[in-house]
């Protein structure tokens, strides 16, 4: 078990004919998972050799789901176009939709995220996300998959390269799934989301959770953590040096007056049981030590 | 993107929402001539993005021209809370009877945007919420629906304004979420929102937060920044493409991935407390690590008087470490002798060991390489400790 993909994800990619999406699906395809075509709107009907495979373009994701049968997507489309690609994966209800693209404007994620509530079928990760991994079996999106491999840690995270940090230094225990969901100010999984993913399957024996500055997700998955969550769960916070009034990188990271710091976060996460590194090789040692 | 007072007045009137006759001065003889346009009494402002201005002395009412002038001198150059006053809005004075509050913000928690109105306005929101939550109206818009006129005629009168203003108040609600809409804003705020005692509503002051994303669909908003107060450096990293900030401290900080850059600031405000050291900038150089990123970043970091060593840290993912080091490399070639202050290096992931031995190849004198991110930064709060 893994949570969200597993060696049963069939997936697509958006702008796969893109310079982006091109180099992604090749190293997807070299991780392991199972691309089965892309779309591209114009392009239907041209096949694409990626990593030695033959690839089907269509215009569509509805048209994608009719010819190969996939239940998930990676999206590379620039931000001018993402929105149009993420409602079309939507309108097709499609199951999983991984949402890669940087830069999209927030009216934006907030109408598709809108959308896929009402219809209620599909599964938003992202934006501005690196994806998500459960090694050996699929990887959706950009993080590298030799650096660790299965096994029985979950780790949630906003941050990409944070991500990779906390792998890297967990690489012996191996992870169940690695998921980043990114760092905009609206995202269609949550801290929550995956926390209850990872509570609910059966292959995760422990949960690191890493968090950053701004907004309050932190603080409201560590009340979650408190109610729902009985494994063991260490976190990390990014960011407590981080001033007032100042977008640290991720459009949504930043400390806006005394709402968004990484203190209230750390503060909220250890009233609910959740050991709390103040570096990532703290945080890490706190991981082994309970798991022994 | 926050905006100035006046920026914000502006771009009401642009949307039709109803404002005073306002004019904004970078000098007191510009304020002397905007308050004379205007004829009568006119209120000088300070424009500054940050709250208490007015308790600061940075809000004057001015009897004529050239009291405004006066006045204007008086504010222009002040310092409120770190914030320098580079211009003053000269904004016509008008006889208030009752002062209220509007605003549309993007609500994270929700995921869609939040509507608040109250009678209660001309103080902070938060108070009101405190004190008197039964007169502030909170409402979710869903993005894809919007607003219609009869929500916007019950949000008003859940907010309890008066019946006899409530038609004029929804009608600007419904203006600025055409407005919040159409300029890609992440808040419109408006308070006060007045009734002048000759009965019109008017926006009397505005806050408006514009999206930095959605710069490419509006072509007008680049010229909304402040390029005043813009530190030098930041000025410079934008017109590279850097995503950097100028902090307060000596060890100048390069990282790939934001999440990577935070954590490193952190691990080397820790490591430096012992030696009195912390982070002088982020700066993330994101997933393409080229030659030419690479030496642009070290361009700009050196270039900080403040900093006395620098903390590379890279987790290869996308990016490649023998690419990052060969950046290194070709940025120090590049730099040649206006080079000068020492850099740590710490590489992991993708091809690390090969971006680790051509370090070690160019052994240049300013470079040296450690294994773990803690312990590099211990090394570059130490070097910059001096």
């Amino acid at each position: 078990m893994a949570i969200f993909i597993d060696e049963n994800t069939k997936v697509i990619v958006q702008g796969m004919t893109g310079s982006e999406g091109t180099k992604h699906t090749g190293r997807m395809i070299k991780s392991g998972t199972n691309i089965v075509g892309g779309v591209t709107p114009g392009k239907g009907g041209q096949v694409v050799e990626i990593e030695g495979k033959s690839l089907p373009v269509f215009n569509s994701v509805a048209e994608a789901i009719a010819a190969t049968g996939a239940n998930a997507s990676v999206v590379f489309v620039p931000p001018k176009f993402a929105k149009a690609a993420v409602m079309d994966a939507i309108d097709a209800a499609l199951p999983l939709c991984v949402v890669i693209t940087e830069g999209i404007p927030v009216h934006d994620s907030a109408a598709f995220y809108a959308h896929a509530v009402e219809k209620g079928t599909t599964r938003l990760i992202g934006p501005n996300c690196p994806g998500l991994i459960s090694p050996g079996k699929s990887n959706l999106g950009i993080i590298p998959s030799d650096i660790t491999g299965p096994g029985k840690i979950g780790l949630v995270s906003k941050s990409g390269t944070l991500t990779y940090q906390m792998m890297f230094e967990l690489r012996d225990f191996g992870f169940s799934t690695a998921i980043g969901i990114g760092g905009d100010p609206i995202i269609g999984t949550t801290h929550i989301d995956a926390l209850r993913a990872f509570q609910d399957d059966p292959q995760t024996e422990a949960i690191v959770m890493i968090g950053e500055i701004g907004g309050d997700a932190e603080e409201r998955a560590a009340a979650f953590i408190k109610e729902y969550v009985t494994k063991p769960v260490v976190g990390y916070v990014a960011g407590f040096t981080a001033p007032e009034g100042k977008t640290m990188g991720h459009a949504g990271a930043i400390v806006s007056g005394s709402s968004g710091t990484a203190q209230a976060k750390k503060e909220a996460l250890e009233a609910a049981g959740v050991a709390v590194g103040k570096t990532p090789s703290e945080t890490a040692a706190l991981m082994r030590k309970l798991l022994g | 993107m926050d905006l100035f007072e006046y920026q914000a007045r502006d771009l009401f009137e642009a949307h039709q929402i109803p404002v005073l006759g306002g004019a904004v001065a970078s000098t007191a003889a510009e304020a002397e001539t905007a308050a004379a346009s205007m004829g009568g009494k006119v209120v000088v402002k300070a424009q500054v993005k940050i709250g208490g201005r007015g308790k600061a002395g940075g809000v004057k009412l001015a009897q004529d021209a050239a009291d405004a002038r006066v006045k204007a001198e008086a504010i222009l150059g002040m310092d409120i809370k770190g914030h320098t006053v580079h211009k003053v809005m000269i904004a016509q004075a008008a006889p208030i009877a009752e002062e209220y509050y509007m605003a549309i913000l993007l609500d994270r928690a929700n995921r869609n945007f939040l509507v608040m109105a109250s009678v209660a306005g001309g103080m902070e929101i938060e108070e009101v919420a405190h004190t008197q939550p039964e007169k502030l109206a909170r409402v979710g818009i869903d993005p894809n629906v919007g607003i219609s006129k009869a929500q916007a005629l019950e949000i008003v009168k859940a907010g309890q304004f008066p019946a006899e203003v409530v038609d004029q108040v929804a009608d600007v609600l419904l203006k600025l979420w055409a407005a919040f809409v159409a300029e890609d804003a992440t808040l419109m705020e408006i308070n006060p929102l007045v009734k002048t005692e000759d009965g019109r509503i008017v926006a009397l002051d505005g806050k408006v937060t514009l999206d930095e994303n959605a710069e490419f669909r509006h072509a007008n908003h680049a010229a909304l920044a402040d390029s005043d107060s813009a530190n030098p450096l930041e000025a410079a990293a934008k017109a590279k493409n850097l995503n950097y900030v100028k902090l307060d401290g000596q060890v100048g900080i390069i990282g790939n991935g934001a999440g990577l850059v935070m954590s490193t600031l952190d691990v080397v405000a820790y490591a430096g407390e012992k030696f009195g050291v912390k982070p002088a900038n982020f700066l993330d150089i994101g997933g393409g690590a080229s030659a030419q990123v690479m030496a642009d970043g070290l361009s700009i970091i050196l270039g900080d008087p403040d900093v006395r060593s620098v903390f590379v840290n890279v987790f290869g993912g996308i990016t490649a470490c023998d690419a990052v080091a060969n950046g290194i490399v070709q940025a120090l070639a590049m730099l040649g002798d206006t080079a000068t202050k020492p850099i740590v290096v710490r590489l992991d992931g993708n091809n690390v060991l090969e971006g680790r031995r051509i370090l070690n190849e160019a052994a240049h004198p300013l470079v040296q390489q450690l294994e773990t991110m803690d312990g590099a930064a211990a090394k570059a709060a130490e070097l910059a400790a001096k």
